[in-house]
């Protein structure tokens, strides 16, 4: 049985100048509750892993907004202006990557894996500081595995197992961040009593530490 | 005669559809790219792929059919057709890089003669990221180029790009209200010359060298 906390109890796992993954795109699937609290703590420092910004001041916008973020590695910040407009001032670091890569490098952390050889970003300025490396006349970009300190991730469904499901386009991240962070807190709309069906199953309740009940996910 | 900007995306979409075959499985970037689905031919069906995650997608959502979990790349809720599902990040890059699409279309900042292709940064300015361009052009079979023909009056079709790339040698056909050019190993071939431009209007629009062949 996975242990069901409260979005504040949650914030007792953070620290200063941790390594945060935020599930989620743009603004489906993103666990707000948790990002609701943090934002109300003095931590900082934090290194954000997350597939974009979100907009200014929403989501894990909020978390840029409260100047919590040092650095981010994402792929897009364009949404949200604020995160534009604080890069541009050098007031935040920004380590943009090709989304795809970004999935990759989570998922090779939790699956075990050195790194991945992708041939994407050959050619360009993603090149910079990382290994290249021919295969069979092919050039590919060595990618480094991602890892969390803390993964906060979004769930239509869970069981009392920590057995995660999902509803239309909420997977995105929130499937992947879950094997590649030393903490998992998993914030579902419903916490089902009954198990979820074998075959539900998209997410593994071994990779997931805590379960928050997230209702209608602090929208509506 | 000059076109409104509208009027120069609908030319735009309208050509882009021409270019769809049916069962493609086609990507569709933000804005611009994706209105080219209202325009498709008679009897062709498509299967659009979005990069969050999501195989089929239909329209957009009405008051009939509201669901806040199930958007698009851009944000905005739509339908699933029958047939379609979701999948997660990986899955949706692995369709994507692994060669599983067949035309991409995306919007550009400049593209260059020999199929170079920037949209992700104008550096000190504007830095929206790459999101999930980079893996797409990598991957899909075909990549169109779908875009106004300059900005704010300064070329966009360029010898070489100045912009930081997106990629490298991956574009195959440049669609603006203006022309539509293939981008071949030798360099640019102007293909087609939309019906409010000429030549001249083209050749007055375009930073790049072209070759002239007219189907």
């Amino acid at each position: 049985m996975v242990k069901i906390i409260t979005p504040a109890e949650a914030v007792q796992f953070f620290k200063n100048n941790q390594t945060i993954m935020v599930g989620g795109f743009l603004n489906c699937g993103v666990p707000n509750l948790v990002l609701d609290e943090l934002i109300k703590t003095p931590l900082a420092g934090w290194t954000l892993i997350s597939n974009d910004t979100g907009e200014a001041g929403i989501n894990r916008g909020q978390l840029i907004h409260a100047g919590k973020i040092k650095k981010a590695i994402v792929s897009h910040i364009g949404t949200n202006l604020e995160t534009v407009q604080l890069y541009n001032e050098g007031k935040i670091e920004i380590d943009l990557q090709p989304q795809g890569s970004l999935a990759e490098r989570i998922r090779a952390d939790g699956a075990g894996l050195g790194g991945i050889l992708t041939p994407v970003g050959v050619g360009t300025d993603i090149e910079k500081d990382k290994q290249k490396i021919v295969l069979n006349g092919q050039e590919y970009l060595l990618e480094t595995p991602l890892h969390a300190d803390i993964a906060i991730v979004y769930a239509t469904y869970a069981d009392q197992f920590g057995n995660l499901a999902f509803h239309g386009s909420t997977r995105n991240f929130n499937v992947l961040m879950p094997m590649a962070a030393d903490v998992v807190i998993v914030e579902a709309e419903q916490i089902l009593d009954e198990p979820l069906s074998p075959d539900e199953v998209v997410v593994p309740g071994i990779f997931v530490d805590y379960l928050i009940d997230g209702g209608a996910n602090g929208i509506d | 005669m000059e076109l409104t900007k509208e009027q120069a995306q609908e030319l735009i979409a309208k050509r882009v559809a021409q270019e769809f075959r049916n069962g493609d499985v086609v990507t569709l970037g933000i804005g611009l790219p994706t209105k080219a689905v209202r325009y498709l031919p008679e009897n062709v069906h498509i299967i659009v792929q979005s990069e969050n995650g999501v195989l089929g997608v239909g329209t957009y959502q009405d008051e009939t059919n509201r669901d806040r979990h199930i958007t698009n790349a851009g944000g905005v809720g739509v339908t699933i057709n029958p047939g379609g599902c979701c999948v997660d990040s990986a899955m949706s890059f692995a369709m994507m890089r692994g060669g599983h699409i067949d035309i991409t279309v995306l919007g550009a900042l400049q593209v260059d003669a020999e199929g170079n292709l920037a949209n992700w940064c104008i550096p000190g300015k504007f830095t929206p990221g790459m999101g999930g361009a980079m893996d797409l052009v990598v991957g899909t079979k075909r990549l169109i180029v779908a875009m106004e023909h300059t900005a704010k009056g300064a070329p966009k079709i360029l010898n070489r790009c100045t912009l930081p790339l997106t990629a490298v040698h991956k574009v195959n056909m440049i669609i603006t209200e203006k022309a539509v050019f293939e981008v071949t190993p030798t360099g640019l071939l102007l293909r087609e010359i939309m019906p409010d431009s000429s030549l001249d209007d083209i050749r007055a629009a375009t930073a790049a060298d072209f070759e002239v062949d007219l189907r």
